[in-house]
């Protein structure tokens, strides 16, 4: 995927004013949310909500829509709404197993096929919110070529494992790495979890680093106020970007001069350096920075 | 919107059969003269003893039915002035006054009673809202009320157009020689900005006070030489009062959209500088662009020579950091600000004459590199509306709204695009206060709208990465949101004029 998705901002399915404001905060990507933060009362309505607000005013980033489990009844519903409006992926839910996505795959396929939209155009992102989800996490990632990315839902993973909510996340830790272990195994994108205390910006700045640095990509957030940290941790420094040149050109020289060995000030440059500098560089262009 | 037939309605209304219709921002005034200031006498040899009852003094000035009447209103909503000098003249059965005031606020709901028993049938005002709007739009006063800048307030009384017979200045506190301050005192207000032309020209000035002070006053803002007598009332109000509905950072996600947008368009245009001049209005979204800027002037490493207008904490903090080297000062939003300007010499008290009477060499609007405003409404010819709301309701004021507007090298409006289910962006504002060719540059949560007549503004901007659209795609982007609306239908009976600040008339307020 060359698609950015530092942010992955959650919407109400049920707030027409939440809805058309959702574009404006310069969130990589919306999800427009049928499941959490509906009512049981209103998940028919906000379906038709979505909808309709997605033929009038589409927006113009990236964007999906977070269906309902598939042990609830709207979720047959959600997926045959939402995928004749062609939305980038569908989020799905409790995912616990294979099986789960190849059910989804199968269910958007029939609704593709009935909608004459080509086969495999509807991605998947699956939220693995139970001990059983987490691990079966590679599996989940690679049960089928729809799944662009897995994520924590980490509420629903606390009262599974009968955790306690802490500031610090601790007890989510082997979740995270496992699912971005995962992740990056699978070559899909590991999404961070929803940090809720959205009014605590320095308590979320350091989930975001210490997600950053359990190598997610990306993070779910809930609050406009949270776009801008995120966008900000995920970036690349400066300095950063500077250094992936210079190994870069360190490299590229080394090719043109066939020489064995490539060094910068005096360090060995290895393969994976070279790498790493390349990901900072495309990084660094999908976000236009000066490179 | 105003026609010459509309006019012609306004020119036989007594005493506005001058007025002309708007035509330009910067049309000359050369033409206009000062009026006579009263001369004061007092004999050295009598009693210099000022200080009297509100009955006396009444009775001295010779207060009478037909006569205009003036009070500021740097108390806001803490204001407990201006009912307890009208009570008094009720009880003295005066009737069909002229209200002079430099604006009202909702605390003077309260004076609703005066209204409906004649004792005011006419009204001056900057800004008027509440009951009292209500009762102009729905019963009228005998003549249309009159609704000026603040700049527009000062020619007025200063070329003798708003003739003052008397004015009774909310004075914080007051020696027994009637020096006046507004930083001191029970109820301090700030700065008296507003109060110094009515001082100046108004053939009776008295000071009311619940702070008379037995030494003479060290900060001085109206001096005892205009000072004709001095009133003691228990309490002139609550200086909680004067933060009301003023300065806060906002948090709302969508507003700090559009300040931080406002911010980065300052940036990418050359007013931005060391050394700049502005003026940040005081809603919650300009104070946030104001924060913005400011973390741009600490990384770029640039001080501003001068804050103009009205002065918060915010304000106060970047004066207190060395981001801004003085500031001018017409009115405060809060206590801090009051401090401020009695203990720091670099904040200067300043009046509302000297900050933008248009009719002077040079208001200080003049020297602003930008001024960042809000609006009610814009039209897509960039006239904004800060007077009333989208269904014609008296709500807001022009305030120095458009005085800025005219006065600075960049004018921004932030605003959003919608209020909950109604575009703020129209084919015609209901209301025009502020015209168009002022106006530079409309930020939204949606991006921005660069005026036409500003080519120069949309070269510099054009290769930036800035969201830039023409204003007529951010209203069909309000539109599609929105749905059509339906076009307000206006009574034919005028019962306000909305006047430009060189005195032409821009446009007009309907009854309801």
């Amino acid at each position: 995927m060359n698609t950015l998705y530092r942010t992955m901002f959650f919407v109400p399915g049920n707030s027409p004013t939440k809805l058309v404001k959702s574009e404006i905060y310069g969130a990589d990507c919306i999800i427009y949310d049928l499941e959490d933060s509906v009512s049981i009362y209103e998940k028919d309505s906000a379906r038709d909500l979505v909808k309709n607000f997605l033929l009038e005013l589409r927006p113009a980033s990236a964007f999906g829509i977070r269906i309902n489990a598939q042990d609830t009844p709207y979720y047959e519903d959600d997926v045959k709404t939402m995928v004749p409006l062609i939305p980038q992926f569908l989020r799905l839910p409790k995912s616990e197993t294979a099986q789960n996505i190849k059910d989804l795959d199968d269910l958007i396929t029939q609704y593709e096929e009935k909608s004459h939209i080509e086969i495999g155009t509807i991605k998947i992102i699956a939220t693995i919110e139970t001990a059983l989800g987490v691990y079966h996490a590679y599996d989940i990632a690679t049960a089928s070529p729809r799944v662009i990315a897995i994520g924590l839902g980490a509420e629903d993973y606390r009262t599974d494992m009968t955790l306690i909510n802490t500031d610090s996340g601790d007890e989510l830790l082997f979740a995270r790495q496992q699912i971005s272990l995962a992740a990056h195994a699978a070559h899909v994108m590991p999404i961070d979890y929803v940090f809720s205390n959205f009014s605590n910006e320095k308590m979320f700045q350091t989930n975001v680093i210490q997600g950053k640095n359990m190598g997610f990509t990306g993070k779910s957030v809930i609050h406009p106020a949270q776009i801008p940290i995120v966008h900000d941790i995920y970036a690349p420094t400066i300095e950063e970007i500077n250094h992936a040149k210079e190994v870069f050109s360190a490299y590229t020289q080394t090719l043109t001069n066939s020489s064995g060995v490539t060094a910068l000030k005096g360090k060995m440059i290895d393969k994976p350096m070279v790498m790493r500098a390349k990901t900072i560089l495309s990084y660094a262009e999908s976000l236009r920075k000066d490179i | 919107m105003i026609t010459p037939q509309i006019m012609k309605v306004i020119n036989n209304i007594s005493g506005l059969k001058y007025k002309k219709i708007y035509s330009t921002p910067y049309e000359s005034l050369s033409k206009s003269q000062m009026t006579f200031r009263p001369t004061k006498y007092r004999n050295p040899k009598n009693s210099l003893n000022k200080v009297k009852s509100l009955n006396y003094v009444l009775d001295a000035i010779k207060l009478k039915s037909g006569m205009t009447i003036s009070f500021h209103h740097s108390l806001r909503n803490g204001d407990a002035v201006m009912y307890y000098i009208l009570k008094a003249i009720a009880d003295k059965g005066i009737k069909d006054l002229t209200l002079a005031v430099s604006s009202l606020s909702l605390i003077q709901d309260c004076l609703l009673p005066f209204f409906e028993t004649e004792v005011i049938t006419a009204v001056d005002t900057s800004g008027c809202r509440g009951n009292l709007g209500s009762f102009i739009q729905k019963k009228g006063l005998k003549k249309p009320a009159i609704f000026r800048t603040h700049g527009g307030r000062a020619r007025a009384i200063e070329t003798g157009e708003l003739h003052i017979d008397a004015t009774f200045i909310a004075a914080p506190i007051c020696d027994h020689y009637g020096n006046i301050n507004g930083v001191q005192g029970k109820s301090p207000c700030g700065s008296l900005g507003y109060a110094m032309p009515d001082a100046h020209y108004a053939d009776h000035v008295i000071a009311v006070t619940d702070t008379l002070s037995n030494t003479v006053l060290d900060y001085i803002s109206i001096p005892q030489t205009l000072v004709d007598y001095i009133v003691e009332i228990p309490s002139i109000g609550d200086s909680k009062g004067i933060t009301t509905g003023s300065i806060r950072i906002s948090k709302k996600p969508a507003e700090l959209i559009i300040s931080k947008l406002a911010a980065d368009v300052i940036k990418a245009t050359p007013y931005f500088h060391n050394a700049m001049n502005f003026q940040f209005g005081s809603g919650g979204m300009a104070i946030a662009t104001a924060s913005f800027i400011k973390e741009a002037m600490l990384q770029r490493g640039i001080k501003a020579n001068a804050g103009v207008g009205g002065v918060s904490s915010f304000h106060v903090q970047m004066l207190n950091e060395g981001l801004i080297d003085t500031f001018f000062d017409p009115q405060d939003f809060d206590l801090t600000a009051i401090q401020s300007l009695y203990n720091n010499p670099r904040h200067h008290e300043i009046s509302v004459s000297d900050y933008a009477n248009p009719l002077s060499a040079n208001p200080y609007v003049n020297i602003l590199d930008f001024a960042v405003l809000s609006a009610t409404e814009i039209d897509l010819n960039f006239n904004v509306n800060v007077l009333t709301d989208s269904y014609g309701r008296l709500m807001g004021a022009p305030g120095g709204h458009p005085d800025a507007a005219a006065g600075a090298n960049l004018t921004i409006i932030t605003m959003p695009l919608l209020r909950g289910r109604l575009p703020m962006l129209l084919n015609n504002v209901t209301t025009c206060v502020t015209p168009g060719e002022t106006v530079d540059i409309l930020v939204t949560e949606y991006g921005l709208a660069i005026n036409p007549l500003r080519i120069d503004l949309i070269d510099i901007l054009k290769n930036t990465s800035l969201p830039i659209y023409s204003i007529e795609e951010l209203k069909a982007k309000a539109d599609k949101i929105a749905g059509p609306i339906t076009p307000l239908e206006y009574s034919d009976e005028i019962c306000g004029l909305v006047e430009y600040r060189d005195g032409s008339i821009i446009d007009v307020i309907h009854k309801l």
